[in-house]
């Protein structure tokens, strides 16, 4: 039962948000776009001028990019890809009653709520090739019979940066997931037991169906953050060696912190249509839902 | 409840016991590197306890090398201010949305939601070049500005969530009895809220704290932020871990001790966002 009467006063409250949202964004974006077409280095201010879409087909030629949308396309799946599994599992195993649950959940939370800065660097420290804690796991389990340098050889980096970005995700994936489980009715599972269903068929035919809007709307909201994450990747190894964790948006942020603007928003435009992919089903889903 | 094989139990806790040392043997480790004394640190053997913790490096991290105390002040004045404005304007944006219906809803709902679907580095390009033109470059208030938008729509969201949960009849309720809307909304729906209003204002304290990419280009030395003081720990000759850890540690502690006290509210308004959009 909402006010359906003509009044200024619902825009009044939108307005400052609204006001801040599309001065700090919207206007940025239309510059953004403006900057794309055009040779913006402020290396060379005087060089500043419009090029078409120049800096587009400098893209679809340049290997580095090529490879760094690839690189990305491998980060978002393998990152929020475990990040769901291994968010899924544990939410399932923090879904029953036990002693300490509640303080076993918030502190599995911990992740979710650590700088990716912090949590760059801690990684590195653990991948360290000379006092890392891995290798000297790894060395005394006989796994490996000498030290490897993670992040400094190029076969290991990328990977070493995947695991951190699941490690980093798996907390909201379990947090969420566990939270939508709790809105599961019991009778299904009973009448289930009744007719003779196994756990996995539980699993597939109950719990997963019933929480499928959170899992939707969590993995899309991962995928935007993951694809967009920068801070994690550029504390680590800062998309090296040789390139080889450079994804997209720390191949854009490299290029903007060498002041070659125009170039990087040419790039950061492609990322967001990139993104747009995934964003219009969201948008309509969430429309879909309000209508019901 | 089905009869459970004994086996299965063990098999569960083992799982739960293995992820959760996934998940916190880093900070264990952070925490252990911090207060480790220098020989361990760099030692031949690697060690996973110290019996003579020293916490020299934590009082290194205030008198020496970087001005860390500088920088928490920093953190802390823009991630309170960003927390204010934030939750102001999303609280008003929130109502209108949950309880008007009015032309340009639907369409300032999406943009509010597409919002956060912009790559951040697509902003920080022309947002760079503009803080420059309005003098607010290497200033606390351009990432208060910066901040405040990108935590608008997750918190109008999560409001939202919270304020669609209030049943409309008490404010009708007390519209009857003669309070105006206004009146109604700061007398019935506002002390209901306030749980939530705290839940959300952790979330955005959280963003705020712990952002490092426009901090990094936004900030000067005066200026910076526990992020990027974090980073610039990492010198010419190399990384000095146990300043580092000793920093992440104390980074971290703040915004532990806040959401454990709001976890639980911000997963039900999460959810709750989640499931009704």
């Amino acid at each position: 039962m909402k006010t359906k009467k003509r009044s200024i006063a619902p825009y009044l409250l939108v307005a400052p948000a609204t006001i801040i949202i599309v001065c700090v964004v919207f206007i940025p974006v239309i510059q953004a776009i403006l900057m794309s077409f055009q040779s913006y280095d402020l290396r060379r201010p005087n060089a500043i001028k419009f090029i078409g879409l120049g800096n587009y087909i400098e893209a679809f030629t340049d290997t580095q990019f090529l490879n760094a949308v690839l690189r990305t396309v491998i980060w978002v799946v393998l990152g929020v890809g475990f990040q769901f599994i291994l968010g899924f599992v544990l939410a399932l195993l923090l879904n029953r009653q036990f002693r300490g649950r509640g303080a076993i959940r918030a502190v599995s939370m911990i992740p979710w709520v650590t700088p990716g800065v912090l949590i760059g660097l801690m990684w590195r420290w653990i991948y360290d090739g000379n006092f890392g804690v891995l290798n000297d796991i790894l060395l005394k389990l006989h796994i490996i019979d000498s030290a490897i340098p993670f992040l400094s050889q190029k076969s290991t980096a990328f990977p070493g940066v995947i695991v951190t970005i699941i490690w980093q995700g798996i907390p909201f994936f379990a947090l969420m997931i566990l939270a939508a489980l709790q809105g599961v009715s019991r009778d299904l599972y009973e009448a289930a037991e009744i007719d003779g269903a196994t756990k996995a068929q539980e699993l597939f035919y109950i719990t997963i169906p019933s929480i499928k809007n959170t899992i939707y709307v969590t993995g899309l909201l991962r995928i935007i953050w993951v694809a967009n994450s920068v801070d994690v990747i550029f504390n680590m190894t800062e998309g090296g060696p040789a390139y080889s964790t450079q994804t997209l948006s720390v191949y854009i942020y490299n290029k903007a912190n060498a002041l070659n603007l125009g170039y990087a928003s040419a790039m950061a435009i492609c990322l967001a249509l990139m993104l747009l992919v995934v964003v219009i089903p969201y948008l309509r889903m969430n429309f879909k839902e309000e209508k019901s | 409840m089905k009869y459970e094989k004994p086996g299965t139990k063990a098999l569960r806790l083992i799982l739960l016991i293995v992820m959760l040392v996934f998940i916190l043997f880093p900070f264990y480790w952070t925490f252990l590197t911090s207060i480790k004394p220098e020989n361990e640190l760099y030692g031949d053997t690697v060690t996973y306890f110290t019996v003579h913790p020293t916490f020299e490096a934590y009082k290194n991290l205030f008198t020496t090398t970087v001005n860390f105390l500088s920088a928490m002040g920093n953190s802390l004045i823009v991630a309170v201010s960003t927390t204010l404005v934030t939750l102001c304007v999303s609280t008003m944006a929130a109502y209108a949305f949950s309880r008007y219906d009015f032309p340009g809803r639907k369409a300032l709902m999406s943009i509010f939601l597409c919002n956060n679907m912009f790559p951040t580095v697509l902003l920080l390009i022309p947002l760079y070049t503009i803080m420059r033109k309005l003098h607010l470059l290497f200033t606390p208030g351009s990432l208060i500005l910066a901040y405040t938008t990108f935590t608008i729509p997750f918190s109008v969201w999560l409001l939202l969530g919270f304020i669609n949960d209030l049943p409309m009849s008490l404010e009708e309720a007390a519209q009857v009895d003669g309070c105006t809307r206004g009146k109604a909304f700061i007398k019935i729906i506002l002390p209901l809220l306030n749980p939530s209003i705290v839940a959300t204002g952790v979330y955005i304290f959280m963003q705020s704290w712990n952002e490092y990419t426009f901090a990094m280009m936004f900030t000067n030395t005066a200026t910076r932020t526990i992020p990027v003081a974090l980073k610039s720990l990492i010198g010419q000759l190399g990384v000095q871990w146990d300043l580092l850890t000793a920093g992440g540690i104390l980074t971290i502690i703040p915004v532990c001790i806040m959401f454990f006290f709001a976890q639980k509210r911000l997963v039900e308004g999460l959810t709750a966002g989640a499931v009704k959009g």
